[in-house]
């Protein structure tokens, strides 16, 4: 009994390894067939390489000594922290000025001021705003983009910062943050992409150059051929003529629409149509009364404008994009209505305030050789005979008003730009302003420059 | 009720069925993709071309028709390589459009398919207008067609699933003929290897790597920047002691620094059609070739 047990043993062995040999058997079987492929890969790939060694050889090497191939993406796994590094743009923008009269006295006569960066800004050299922009896909749903301006007056403003939708359905897109209203053609152009040194009458008397919301957009485009989009927001109504309200909830609304299309292989146009409206609550304003000293008045009350733009492009075929016409305008409504309060600060005086005010613009500009651009723009505004019911009424005098008696004012402005490469231009401009009261003409010569640095950017129509 | 019901899913069998049929959408960024589309979806597609062989590609603008095409489009061919970067992330961006997002099976570009030429090594834009990806005017080498075309035979399978057989036998198909063309232009153009030329642009650089033209020198200095005197000038002067054969250039460049140079060194200037449509006998990928490779030789003999 004793030998049995060790061939038992050796027995209960060997069936407990037999499948593991037959296995191993197999796993050799499949390891040469391994090597082997490998093996005809590999002499694949050396073929290839030689092959491909052969041919560079036999062509002579290319101009650039810099020039490498790449290769199609490997499926490797390097990672870094920073790979997913945003966008990041910069421009640069200055100008030199030369005015005639003195810029502290401009103003747009029989217009309450808008507030914003306006007029022809300082003399002599000026370091303008540096735009930078910083834009990624935050996930699959959505994407986000933030563009300050750090001016030089040594502060940074906040132009746009919204996030916006990528895989809603329909044609459909959502923005919300801060952004340039859609409406209209000029007001969702940056200022670096401006083609004048600065914005229409128009646009700075309604709009203290370009109307940015706090709130939420809703953009449809629709599927047809026609390019055709539809636009609705609301928001804080914070930017002029709107001003927050002491209170909780939205102010004011905006409602844009656009048409467009190709006319033919080199032309292509663009129109539009919009309305808007936002309250103001004491949207205070500087100005003199009638014995000129100065006063702060206010208005508060409701303000609604329309308008239409369009825009027409024509690039001759053939001429590989080196000559561009561009034709655009627009024309903007405004009507207020509310009460003016006189000399908030002072006496108090408040009663009914109505007006209704107009404006457009029409600009050309021509791109007759492949770096430089020839353009010419005229601008014009009507301030109506605003109804002001403390002057009906006798209270005070109309001269207690300046800024709001009835005007015209008008602008001719011509510009002349190189662009020596996609990432800079350097501007000179020349404008005859009207905007001050009759008889106050200014001659604003300019220069400007507008770098750009970092990703390429790419720019509406 | 159960009529109702029954003549309701009649209804959307139907509307299925006519779903299977419906044609996929394409919104190609040159002729020459929009060509290739052609060439592999046959009936089955529907092509709009952003651009014509006579626009610099590089720039266009985002027109409202192109964003209106990109809107309802169910896939986008671009070149890729940032060559389109000025124009089209807008299209995309302003689309709505979920299916033609970077990254979804609605967004095909060309350079991924290829092994790009000239990728620099320092990127800096005092170099001109250089492309971190390498060279992107891909389509002068009729290999990298072929490569493309095969990707894009499986995009478009993948897209219209229903379609994949007729896409995959149509790619076939378009494999065979262009693998024998190629050897009748290889074979056509084989006197052509070795003869020194002048381009204009960078965007030559796939057609001479294929032919094996040797570039001597490039009318402007640098990619993206036109000629100055100074340096048509100096070209003058070291053209003048080995001259080329031929100067190249394209359908779309502007002839005069090209003429100029030509009287200056006498050599022969070939206008290219680049893209299908370019010249009058450029009317689709073959003829492109064709008509490339016709006037290389009547000019060279």
């Amino acid at each position: 009994m004793s030998s049995f047990k060790p061939i038992a043993a050796l027995l209960a062995l060997a069936c407990a390894l037999s499948p593991s040999i037959a296995g191993a058997a197999d796993e050799v079987a499949d390891l040469r067939a391994e090597l082997q492929t490998l093996k005809n890969e590999h002499a694949t790939r050396v073929g290839a390489l030689e092959a491909r060694i052969d041919q560079l050889e036999s062509t002579p090497a290319p101009i650039a000594t810099e020039a490498t191939q790449q290769q199609p993406a490997a499926a490797g796994s390097r990672s870094s922290a920073s790979a997913f590094n945003p966008a990041i743009s910069l421009i640069l923008g200055g100008s030199y000025t030369n005015v005639s009269q003195d810029p502290d006295t401009w103003r747009i006569a029989g217009f309450m001021p808008s507030g914003g960066e306006v007029g022809p800004g300082e003399r002599s050299f000026n370091l303008g705003e540096s735009e930078l922009t910083i834009s990624a896909n935050v996930d699959p749903y959505f994407s986000a983009t933030m563009t300050a301006a750090i001016t030089g007056e040594d502060e940074i403003e906040v132009e746009e910062a919204f996030f916006r939708t990528l895989a809603l359905p329909s044609g459909l897109t959502a923005r919300g943050g801060r952004f340039f209203s859609g409406f209209g053609y000029l007001n969702e152009v940056h200022a670096h992409a401006w083609d004048f040194a600065d914005q229409p009458l128009v646009y700075q008397a309604f709009f203290a150059n370009q109307q940015a919301q706090d709130g939420l957009q809703l953009k449809w485009i629709a599927p047809t051929e026609l390019f055709a989009e539809i636009g609705a927001e609301t928001g804080n109504g914070q930017t002029f003529p709107g001003t927050r309200l002491g209170r909780n909830g939205l102010n004011g609304e905006t409602f844009f629409a656009h048409v467009g299309g190709d006319l033919g292989a080199s032309t292509s146009w663009r129109a539009g149509a919009f309305w808007l409206e936002q309250r103001a609550e004491d949207r205070s304003y500087d100005d003199v009364n009638e014995f000129d000293e100065p006063v702060t008045n206010a208005f508060t009350g409701k303000s609604s404008t329309w308008g239409m733009d369009a825009i027409l492009k024509w690039t001759p075929q053939g001429s590989g994009g080196r000559r561009q016409l561009k034709v655009q305008g627009e024309y903007m409504h405004r009507k207020e209505d509310g009460e003016l309060m006189f000399n908030a600060e002072g006496l108090g005086l408040s009663d009914a305030y109505r007006s209704e005010q107009s404006g457009w613009y029409l600009q050309g500009v021509f791109q007759f050789q492949p770096r430089w651009r020839i353009g010419l723009r005229y601008d014009t505004l009507d301030s109506g005979s605003p109804r002001i019911a403390l002057v009906e009424d006798g209270v005070l005098p109309p001269e207690a008003f300046p800024s709001l008696l009835e005007a015209a004012p008008d602008r001719v402005s011509v510009m002349l730009d190189w662009s020596p490469s996609e990432f800079s231009r350097l501007r000179a401009q020349y404008a005859w302003d009207d905007a001050r009261a009759e008889g106050q003409r200014d001659r604003q010569f300019r220069l400007q420059y507008l770098y750009g640095i970092g990703a390429h950017g790419a720019h509406k129509y | 009720m159960l009529q109702f019901n029954r003549g309701a899913i009649a209804l959307l069998i139907l509307l299925a069925g006519g779903q299977a049929e419906a044609t996929v959408r394409i919104l190609a960024t040159t002729p020459d993709w929009g060509a290739l589309a052609t060439e592999l979806g046959g009936d089955r597609v529907n092509v709009y071309v952003a651009t014509t062989a006579l626009q610099d590609v590089h720039r266009v603008d985002a027109r409202p028709s192109l964003v209106a095409r990109a809107r309802t489009a169910d896939l986008v061919i671009a070149t890729g390589a940032e060559i389109e970067i000025g124009w089209l992330p807008v299209l995309v961006q302003e689309s709505g459009n979920p299916r033609i997002q970077p990254g979804s099976a609605g967004y095909f570009e060309a350079a991924a398919q290829v092994s790009l030429l000239e990728v620099p090594s320092r990127l800096d834009r005092s170099l001109g207008d250089i492309h971190p990806q390498g060279n992107p005017h891909l389509q002068l080498d009729p290999h990298n067609i072929a490569a493309v075309a095969k990707a894009l035979t499986a995009r478009l399978a993948m897209l219209d699933t229903g379609n994949a057989d007729y896409y995959r036998q149509r790619g076939d198909d378009f494999n065979a003929r262009w693998t024998q063309a190629i050897a009748r232009w290889e074979s056509k153009a084989a006197s052509l290897n070795g003869i020194p030329v002048v381009v204009m642009h960078r965007d030559q650089a796939y057609l001479c790597h294929w032919l094996g033209l040797r570039e001597v020198a490039s009318i402007e200095p640098k990619p993206g920047v036109p000629p100055s005197a100074g340096h048509l000038g100096q070209l003058v002067s070291t053209l003048s002691a080995s001259p080329p054969r031929l100067i190249l250039i394209n359908a779309y460049n502007d002839p005069k620094a090209a003429n100029w140079l030509s009287e200056r060194v006498h050599v022969p200037v070939v206008t290219l059609p680049f893209s299908v449509g370019g010249s009058p006998g450029a009317s689709d990928l073959f003829a492109l070739f064709d008509d490339t490779i016709n006037r290389l030789q009547a000019v060279h003999q």
